[in-house]
């Protein structure tokens, strides 16, 4: 397959997660913030915005900003639009029904239509919308190496931001609805209660979100997945270790969190949890570097022609 | 002043809650100004969403067979602490008398002997089951949940209307319509201290889990439903679901040696606790009703045995039967030696020769209610009743004495509520839950159901007669306002930027270039 294809799937993967995640992550934070008249507003909106990598504001607006800002970096909008600009490079690749309905998406959100939703409405809207593109995916598409680099980008974006929204309960002060809110935004709420009865405590939320091997948005689960869909895409050394460098650093990260001491888990966990996020990041680099290299480089075209 | 409020008639003969003689009451006016500067229009767009979004949630319940939508208005009904403290107080003081007094009737007897409330009354109650004499459970516990139904006179005094100790339902709805609320009124939500209902499950599973045999480790725990076609099928599954227990019907249970098991794809599990949301009568074929088919044969046997609970206990129901409520403050003194906290409507019991004969000379100024009912069901208001009904009352009366009471009318409170796009004044009741967990207390969920009558003058506001419901919010103590946060600094996230493709810019450049270039070129 082509390493340009390849990239663009990819990508594909990882934009329509974060787009999904993002949303998930702002409903949590305004969840929190209705729980707690007391909060200071811009404290904690900025706080959310470190926590997705912008600087601070003087008035932050966590909307505009994570949804519908165009121009915002982090905003599902402009997560949503870069999938369809991949989607649109690897038309030829993603199924009809897949590129179908990422169009519809996008055409669907963009102009600032998304701003005059709801915002319930709209993060609705946006979950569901990425829940259709993932199921189409997974329904139409041949599960060859194509599907595999999108489901890795899947993977790596969802383990990044769940690592994210794992670490605003520390940063929510002692709200005592924190933790139940994080569950209801990974979607794990009833999964959790089934599990394990109305009487659970935060940190058997937390052993859950992160080492649930049953749920399909716990750390380890995803973890897993993506090591999984590493391991079929290239032929590895099997003898003495996997010679992909991204494998190494998500595989260690997996044992790492796996045989961590029950007690230790909600020590620190914001930080866990950003070595985590530069985990995703070095893995992702170490992808590109391994298959997608050349794609990016532009230099061969350059010059006279 | 609130141009919300501007057409809202003043100083009826009901008490309204939120807006008095002299416009809105002054605990109130900051809900009453973060509504309004929503304005009318965005308000009614609002209660549109909220319709909306109950319809795509499956909140429902149903009437006659009818899986229908159930109503519920946008403005909240607002309580301050302490007003709802007096509340919490009366709604534990009550429990605890109504389970002195089970206790009693179905062991000692004492309060007989004593005189406090003849024998006949109890021993004549369609709820008074014998097959239960001298069961008691674990913990003590008969009444694991209750609901006591509220009003509020034009004096603005809460009084009880009537207990519900058998299987009191609507708890679902406040978890709901809390819900509900918060995402169509984050404004107006955010900006107030509201007690949270959220609670409610756990608080729920932790009294049933403690009223569980003594010697079992880990209860399981399940909720007995007669099934989808039950009006309040929704509640059983949401309360299931909420807790993380089994939601079970009838077929589902095997009783055996007096034990009690689940049949799953792994064999028989046991049961501890059975919360059950069915009715005595249906609930054991074996000692009650021979044609039910929704209970499980040899349950009663089993709890007499001590395997198994049942939740709420079997025979409650004397406790809520309507003429035993007119012996309740007597009984409150008996047992607690206290005086009753919240205060009752007057009622007149039939049976006494006197108290009939005024009641049948006032029939048509008198409320006259089945002691037994539920539901609104059976109710004649006088003044809107027809000759021939009350006539076919008279008769009723004269052949059961036993099975009526009569109240006087009251006006119950009203709240603002949104009726073809105004607000208007609208009769509101409140009940209450409270969940008994023996040793581990009694919890009163803040607020509770409020259910309003949404037809004009409309005084009955079951649901199955057309009424709708309220979020109901209690407002925090000021004085708890401390906020954890403030004794522990909160950590500042650390976090990795997020990373993005990199896009080949140089080559769109050049094919933008390419495409700009072309039309002057000369083809090639």
């Amino acid at each position: 397959m082509l390493s340009r294809i390849a990239d663009a799937l990819f990508w594909i993967g990882r934009y329509l997660e974060r787009a999904e995640d993002t949303c998930r992550i702002v409903e949590v934070h305004l969840h929190q913030s209705l729980d707690d008249p007391t909060l200071d507003e811009v404290q904690a909106a900025n706080d959310l915005l470190l926590l997705m990598g912008l600087p601070a504001e003087d008035k932050p607006d966590v909307l505009a900003r994570l949804c519908y800002d165009e121009t915002s970096p982090i905003s599902f909008l402009s997560a949503l639009g870069h999938a369809r600009e991949a989607a649109r490079r690897a038309r030829e690749t993603v199924s009809t029904e897949v590129w179908e309905s990422i169009n519809t998406t996008w055409l669907a959100v963009r102009g600032g239509r998304l701003s005059r939703m709801r915002p319930a409405s709209m993060f609705k809207f946006v979950r569901e919308r990425c829940a259709v593109i993932a199921g189409l995916a997974d329904g139409t598409m041949s599960h060859d190496e194509g599907w595999l680099f999108l489901t890795l980008g899947r993977s790596i974006e969802r383990i990044d931001m769940t690592a994210r929204l794992l670490s605003t309960p520390s940063v929510a002060g002692n709200s005592p609805r924190a933790w139940g809110h994080v569950l209801s935004g990974c979607g794990a709420h009833h999964a959790f209660v089934q599990r394990y009865g109305a009487l659970a405590s935060d940190r058997d939320a937390a052993e859950f979100l992160l080492l649930d091997r049953l749920f399909p948005r716990s750390l380890i689960y995803t973890l897993n997945s993506a090591v999984l869909a590493l391991g079929q895409l290239g032929p590895s050394n099997l003898r003495i270790r996997p010679d992909d460098a991204a494998l190494r650093l998500l595989g260690s990260a997996r044992a790492t969190l796996e045989y961590l001491p029950p007690d230790e888990i909600l020590r620190d966990l914001p930080r866990e949890m950003a070595k985590l996020q530069l985990v995703c990041s070095e893995a992702t680099q170490a992808i590109s570097v391994r298959f997608f290299e050349g794609s990016a480089a532009a230099e061969w075209v350059g010059g006279e022609w | 002043m609130n141009e919300l409020f501007d057409g809202y008639p003043r100083g009826q003969a009901a008490y309204d809650e939120m807006v008095g003689e002299r416009g809105v009451r002054p605990a109130l006016r900051s809900v009453a100004d973060e509504l309004d500067r929503l304005g009318l229009d965005e308000i009614r767009a609002r209660a549109e969403y909220l319709r909306s979004a109950y319809l795509d949630q499956g909140v429902t319940f149903d009437i006659g067979g009818e899986e229908r939508p159930f109503p519920i208005d946008i403005v909240p009904r607002v309580m301050q602490a302490d007003e709802f403290a007096h509340i919490e107080a009366g709604s534990r003081q009550r429990v605890r008398a109504m389970e002195a007094f089970l206790d009693d009737i179905y062991t000692e007897g004492r309060c007989f002997r004593e005189g406090v409330i003849p024998r006949h009354v109890v021993a004549s109650s369609p709820h008074f089951h014998r097959v239960v004499a001298g069961l008691t459970t674990a913990n003590g516990v008969r009444i694991h949940v209750a609901g006591i139904d509220l009003i509020r006179g034009d004096d603005g005094v809460h009084r009880v209307l009537e207990d519900n100790v058998r299987s009191p339902s609507g708890v679902s709805y406040v978890m709901t319509n809390r819900r509900a609320i918060n995402s169509a009124l984050p404004e107006v939500a955010g900006k107030h201290r509201i007690r949270g209902v959220e609670d409610y499950p756990s608080e729920l599973l932790k009294a049933l889990r403690a009223a569980a045999p003594s010697g079992v480790g880990d209860p399981t725990v399940v909720v007995l439903t007669p099934g989808v076609y039950n009006s309040a099928y929704f509640e059983h599954a949401l309360l299931a679901r909420m807790m993380g227990v089994e939601l079970v019907e009838g077929r589902d249970l095997v009783a055996h040696g007096g034990r009690v098991s689940l049949r799953t794809t792994r064999g028989l599990r046991p049961v501890h606790v059975v919360y059950r949301r069915i009715d005595d009568e249906f609930l054991d074929p074996a000692v009650f009703r021979a044609d039910s088919l929704l209970g499980c044969a040899g349950l009663i046997n089993a709890a007499r045995t001590g395997n198994v609970t049942i939740a709420n206990a079997v025979g409650n129901g004397v406790a809520d039967d309507k003429l035993v409520y007119t012996y309740l403050p007597a009984l409150m003194r008996f047992y607690l030696g206290e005086e009753p906290i919240l205060a009752q409507v007057d009622t007149w019991r039939l049976e006494e020769p006197t108290a009939r004969e005024e009641v049948l000379d006032r029939l048509h100024e008198l409320v006259v209610k089945p002691v037994d009912g539920s539901g609104g069901k059976g109710i004649v208001i006088g003044p809107r009743a027809s000759e021939e009904e009350l006539e076919k009352l008279r008769r009723q009366i004269l052949k059961d004495a036993r099975g009526w009471i009569a109240q006087p009318v009251i006006q119950l409170s009203t709240v603002p509520t949104m009726i073809d796009g105004h607000l208007r004044p609208r009769h509101v009741d409140l009940r209450p839950f409270i969940v008994n967990g023996g040793a581990e207390g009694i919890f009163v969920l803040p607020g509770g159901l409020t259910r309003v009558a949404l037809p004009e003058g409309e005084l009955i506001v079951n649901s199955s007669q057309g009424g709708g419901s309220k979020d109901t919010w209690v407002m925090a103590d000021s004085r708890a306002l401390h906020h954890p946060s403030q004794v522990q600094a909160p950590q500042r996230p650390s976090s990795v930027p997020l990373s993005n493709q990199i896009i080949d810019r140089v080559i769109r450049h050049q094919h933008e270039q390419q495409q700009q270039a072309r039309p002057g070129e000369a083809p090639c």
